[in-house]
C-alpha cells in the first residue's frame, strides 16, 4: 500500500509546523526554490498527475497554458470548495494535516509565478477554515510565506477565502466570480482561466488533491510519481468511501487497485455491512453515473474493473461511469435506487444556480417526477420522459453541473428500469410510507 | 477575413464576429433565434440556450466538430467554419427542449399580459415549441411587485435573461437591481427598500422579451395591435430624443425605442443605441410633444402591423401630400410632409 499524501497522517500533532516539520515537511519548499519555476512544471508534466477534483485533466499542461503577458499579476487559486455528495476527501486532508496543501500551494505558487494566492473553501467548513488559518499563520512566523521566502528572493502571500455555501461555486469560473465579491455564476468559456481568471488576469484553479500532490513530485521528481499507478493513471488518490460498507473513510489507494479489492478488503471498505449483496456503486461523487454490482466489479468485456480514470470509464456511458472525484457510494441490495436518485436531483435542484434554462427548470422538473415516482403517483410514460429531460438537459448548458444532473438520472434509467416500473406498477409495495405520510400531512396509524 | 458557413450558405464576415450576427448578416430562416442576446448590451447572451447552434467543423486548421452545441452568441466564426442550424433535426429537437424548459413554468398569461403581440417568448413558442406540454406539476409564481415609480416587476413572467441587469449596470450608474436567490427560485428584485429610479431605468421595459417589465403608465390601456406606431423625434437634453410613439387616435399611448427587426434598439448613424431618458417615455404624452416622421416600418408578418397600413402605399401618399401642398404657405414643422425638410 503506498501513501505519498497521507504518510504521516495518523501522528499526532501533524496539524502543528513543528510536527509537519519534523516528518519531512517543507522539504519540498525548499528544494523547489532552488529549482527553476519552469522545471517544476516540467517535472509535474512528467508525473502525469492528473486533476482530483473530477474532471482528470493533466495538471502539467493546464500549467503550461497560463499566459504569461508581461507586468500581469497571475494567481493561482485552490479549489476547497468541496461539496459533491459523497465526496469528503479535501476536507479531510485540510482538517488533518493543513501545513501539507501550504507546503504545495507555495511550491505550485512558484512554479506559476504567481505572487498572491488563494484558498477559496466552502463557507460550511468554517472550522477547517480555523485551522488553515492558524497553519497560515505559523508559516508566516516561519518565513514560509510573505517576502523574501526562505532568502529566495520569492515572495508570496496567502490567502484563505470562505464561500457562501453554494455548490455551483466549486466550477472553475464561478468559484473566480465568487472570490470577486460578485454572485457565483458560472462564466462564458473561452475565455478561460489560463488567460482571464480572477479580476481579468491569467489562473490556474486546481483541487486541493491536485496541489497537495505536487508535494510527493517536488521531493521525489516526475518519474518517480509516475511510477505509481497504472498506465495513463499515475499516483495515488484519495477515494472517500461511504454508504453501506464496514469501514466508510478516507483511504489513499494506487490507482489501479481493483474495485472489487477495494469494496471487499480489509484494508479499506471491508466489505458489505450486515453480510449483505452489493447492489450498485456511484463510483466518483454522485455527478458520475451510477453502475450496478456486476458492471462496477467487472467490465462489459469481463475484465476486472481498477480504480483508474480509464478503467472505470470503459464501456463509456453505456456500461461504464468516471473516477470523478473519489466519492464513492457503496449502495447494498436493500437501497432503493429511485429514493437514492431523488434524493441526488434534489440536490442539483437546489444547486442549480439559475443562469441557463434547460438547468434552471429541468432540474426543478425531474426532482418533481422523481417525488411522484417515491408518492406512487407516476406512470410508465414518466420514465421515458424522465429519460427525455435528462437528454435535453446534457450539454446544453453553460457549466457542467447540467452535465452532472442529467448523468444519475440517465444511469439509473439505464441500469435499473425496472425498478422505476416497479414503483409504478406496484406503488403500495415499495411506498415510504412515512415520507408519504409527511407529504401529504397525515398522521402514521 | 473569415469564412463561415451555415446552412449550406457561406458568407465572409470581419473578424471577431458572433455565430449568431454572422446569421442575422445573412438573414433568412437560419438565424437562430435570441431571447437573452442583445447586441448593444456587452456580456449579454449566453444564458437562454435558445440560440444553440451545432459546429460540425471547428475551423479549417482544426476540423474536429464541437462536441456539444454551442451558444451562437458568444461563439466567434473562426475561418472555414461550418454550421448547422435548421438543416440539423438533432439541434432543432434541442431548442424545442429549451423552448420546453422556458415554458414549463412560464404562466401563458398572454391574453391578459400587455407584452402579448411584441413578445418574443411567444414567437419562440410558436416557431419552435410543441404545441402540447408535458408538465403536470403547479407553475412557480411570484408577488408581482413595482421596482420603481415607473416599472412593474410580474417576475412569474420572466425567464431570467439577464437584460435588465446589463441595462441597469451599462445604463444606470449605482445600479440597484439584480438577481437574488438561484436555481428556480431566483427572481429579479431590487436591493432591500430600494427603488429602481434613474434616467434610463425605462430602457428595461423595451429590452425585456417577455412582459416580466412592464411600463405602468401603459398597463392595460390597449393591446398593442391596436395602437399605430409612428417614428417621431422631439428635443431633449438628456437622449438623442428618437423615439416610437404608439397612437390610438390622437392619443400617444406609450412611447418606447426604436426596435430594428431583431427586436433590438435601433442605432444612430455613428453606431451608438437610441436609447430614451425616462422624461421622454414617460412625462411626454401628448402628441404636440413630438415631431412625427412617419410610421413605423414593422414586419408584415407581426400582429402590430395587422389592419393598419400599407407602408408602400403610404409612402405614395406621403408624396401625393407634398405636391399638394408645394407652395403653400403652410406650417408644417420639421415633419416629413413638409417640402423645405428634404
Amino acid at each position: 500500500m503506498k501513501r505519498l499524501l497521507f504518510e504521516h497522517i495518523n501522528v499526532p500533532g501533524i496539524q502543528s509546523l513543528e510536527t509537519y516539520k519534523a516528518h519531512g515537511g517543507y522539504r519540498a519548499l525548499t528544494k523547489a526554490l532552488s529549482m527553476k519555476p519552469e522545471d517544476i512544471v516540467e517535472e509535474v508534466k512528467k508525473s502525469g498527475l492528473r486533476g482530483r477534483g473530477g474532471a482528470g485533466f493533466p495538471t502539467g499542461m493546464k500549467w503550461s497554458f497560463i499566459a504569461k503577458p508581461p507586468g500581469v499579476p497571475r494567481h493561482l487559486v485552490c479549489n476547497a470548495d468541496e461539496s459533491e455528495p459523497g465526496t469528503f476527501k479535501d476536507r479531510y486532508l485540510m482538517e488533518r494535516i493543513p501545513h501539507l496543501l501550504i507546503e504545495g500551494m507555495i511550491c505550485s505558487s512558484f512554479a506559476l509565478g504567481a505572487h498572491v494566492s488563494y484558498i477559496y473553501i466552502r463557507g460550511e467548513m468554517m472550522y477547517v477554515y480555523h485551522i488553515l488559518e492558524a497553519a497560515i499563520q505559523e508559516a508566516y512566523d516561519a518565513g514560509y510565506l510573505g517576502k523574501n521566502i526562505l532568502n529566495s528572493g520569492y515572495d508570496l502571500d496567502l490567502y484563505v477565502h470562505c464561500g457562501g455555501g453554494a455548490y455551483i461555486c466549486g466550477e472553475e469560473t464561478a468559484l473566480i466570480e465568487s472570490l470577486e465579491g460578485k454572485r457565483g455564476n458560472p462564466r462564458i468559456k473561452p475565455p478561460f482561466p489560463a488567460v482571464s481568471g480572477v479580476w481579468g488576469r491569467p489562473t490556474v484553479v486546481n483541487n486541493v488533491e491536485t496541489i497537495a500532490a505536487v508535494v510527493p513530485i517536488v521531493n521525489d521528481g516526475g518519474d518517480a510519481y509516475a511510477k505509481v499507478g497504472i498506465g495513463k493513471s499515475t499516483g495515488t488518490k484519495l477515494i472517500s468511501a461511504c454508504g453501506h460498507i464496514n469501514k466508510p473513510g478516507v483511504y489513499e489507494i494506487e490507482l489501479g487497485l481493483p474495485v472489487e479489492e477495494f469494496i471487499y478488503s480489509d484494508t479499506y471498505c471491508g466489505g458489505i455491512k450486515n453480510g449483505k449483496k452489493l447492489k450498485a456503486v456511484v463510483a466518483g461523487g454522485s455527478s458520475v453515473p451510477v453502475l450496478p454490482a456486476h458492471l462496477i466489479l467487472k467490465t462489459a468485456a469481463g475484465e476486472p474493473r481498477l480504480m483508474s480514470y480509464e478503467s472505470l470509464a470503459e464501456g463509456g456511458f453505456q456500461s461504464g461511469t468516471m473516477l470523478g472525484s473519489g466519492g464513492f457510494i457503496v449502495m447494498d441490495e436493500d437501497t432503493s435506487i429511485v429514493k437514492n436518485l431523488w434524493n441526488f436531483t434534489r440536490f442539483y435542484h437546489h444547486e442549480s444556480c439559475g443562469q441557463c434554462s434547460p438547468c434552471r427548470e429541468g432540474t426543478g422538473w425531474m426532482e418533481k417526477i422523481l417525488h411522484d415516482f417515491l408518492d406512487g403517483h407516476a406512470d410508465l410514460e414518466d420514465i421515458d420522459l424522465l429519460f427525455d429531460i435528462q437528454q435535453k438537459i446534457d450539454g446544453k448548458t453553460i457549466c457542467p453541473l447540467g452535465d452532472a444532473a442529467a448523468w444519475p438520472v440517465a444511469s439509473a434509467i439505464r441500469h435499473f428500469r425496472s425498478e422505476f416500473e416497479e414503483y409504478v406498477k406496484n406503488p403500495s409495495g415499495i411506498k415510504d410510507v412515512k415520507h408519504y405520510y409527511r407529504i401529504h400531512n397525515m398522521q402514521p396509524a | 477575413m473569415p469564412k463561415v458557413t451555415i446552412d449550406n450558405q457561406t458568407i465572409e464576415v470581419p473578424e471577431g464576429t458572433t455565430i449568431l450576427n454572422a446569421a442575422r448578416m445573412m438573414g433568412g430562416p437560419s438565424v437562430p433565434p435570441a431571447m437573452c442576446y442583445y447586441s448593444s448590451l456587452k456580456t449579454s447572451g449566453g444564458y437562454c440556450r435558445t440560440c444553440i447552434v451545432k459546429v460540425t467543423k471547428g475551423s479549417e486548421k482544426d476540423p474536429r466538430p464541437m462536441p456539444k452545441p454551442v451558444a451562437s452568441c458568444r461563439t466567434s466564426v473562426m475561418d472555414g467554419m461550418v454550421v448547422e442550424n435548421i438543416t440539423s433535426p438533432d439541434l432543432l429537437e434541442a431548442r424545442a427542449g429549451v423552448v420546453e424548459f422556458l415554458l414549463i413554468n412560464h404562466p401563458l398569461d398572454c391574453p391578459i399580459c400587455d407584452q402579448a403581440g411584441e413578445c418574443h417568448l411567444q414567437d419562440l413558442g410558436y416557431e419552435n415549441g410543441k404545441a402540447l406540454t408535458r408538465y403536470k406539476f403547479r407553475r412557480r409564481t411570484f408577488e408581482k411587485i413595482d421596482i420603481g415609480p415607473y416599472i412593474k416587476l410580474h417576475m412569474t413572467r420572466c425567464i431570467l435573461c439577464y437584460r435588465c441587469v446589463k441595462v441597469a449596470e451599462q445604463l444606470c450608474p449605482g445600479r440597484v437591481h439584480g438577481v437574488i436567490n438561484r436555481g428556480d427560485v431566483a427572481e429579479i428584485s431590487t436591493y432591500i427598500t430600494e427603488a429602481i429610479d434613474n434616467e434610463f431605468s425605462g430602457n428595461m421595459i423595451d429590452v425585456c422579451p417577455v412582459g416580466a417589465l412592464t411600463d405602468r403608465t401603459f398597463r392595460f390601456k390597449s393591446r398593442v395591435w391596436f395602437t399605430k406606431p409612428m417614428d417621431a423625434h422631439r428635443k431633449c437634453k438628456t437622449c438623442a430624443g428618437k423615439a416610437r410613439i404608439w397612437l390610438k387616435g390622437s392619443e400617444v399611448l406609450r412611447v418606447t425605442v426604436r426596435k430594428d427587426e431583431w427586436g433590438e434598439v435601433q442605432r444612430d448613424s455613428e453606431g451608438g443605441p437610441l436609447w430614451i431618458c425616462n422624461e421622454c417615455r414617460f412625462h411626454t404624452k401628448k402628441a404636440s410633444d413630438w415631431i412625427i416622421e412617419g410610421p413605423s416600418e414593422i414586419s408584415r408578418h407581426s400582429v402590430i402591423s395587422a389592419n393598419h397600413y400599407d407602408l408602400a402605399t403610404l409612402k405614395l401618399d406621403v408624396a401625393k401630400q407634398r405636391k399638394k401642398l408645394e407652395g403653400k404657405k403652410v406650417l408644417l414643422g420639421e415633419g416629413p410632409l413638409n417640402p423645405n425638410n428634404v
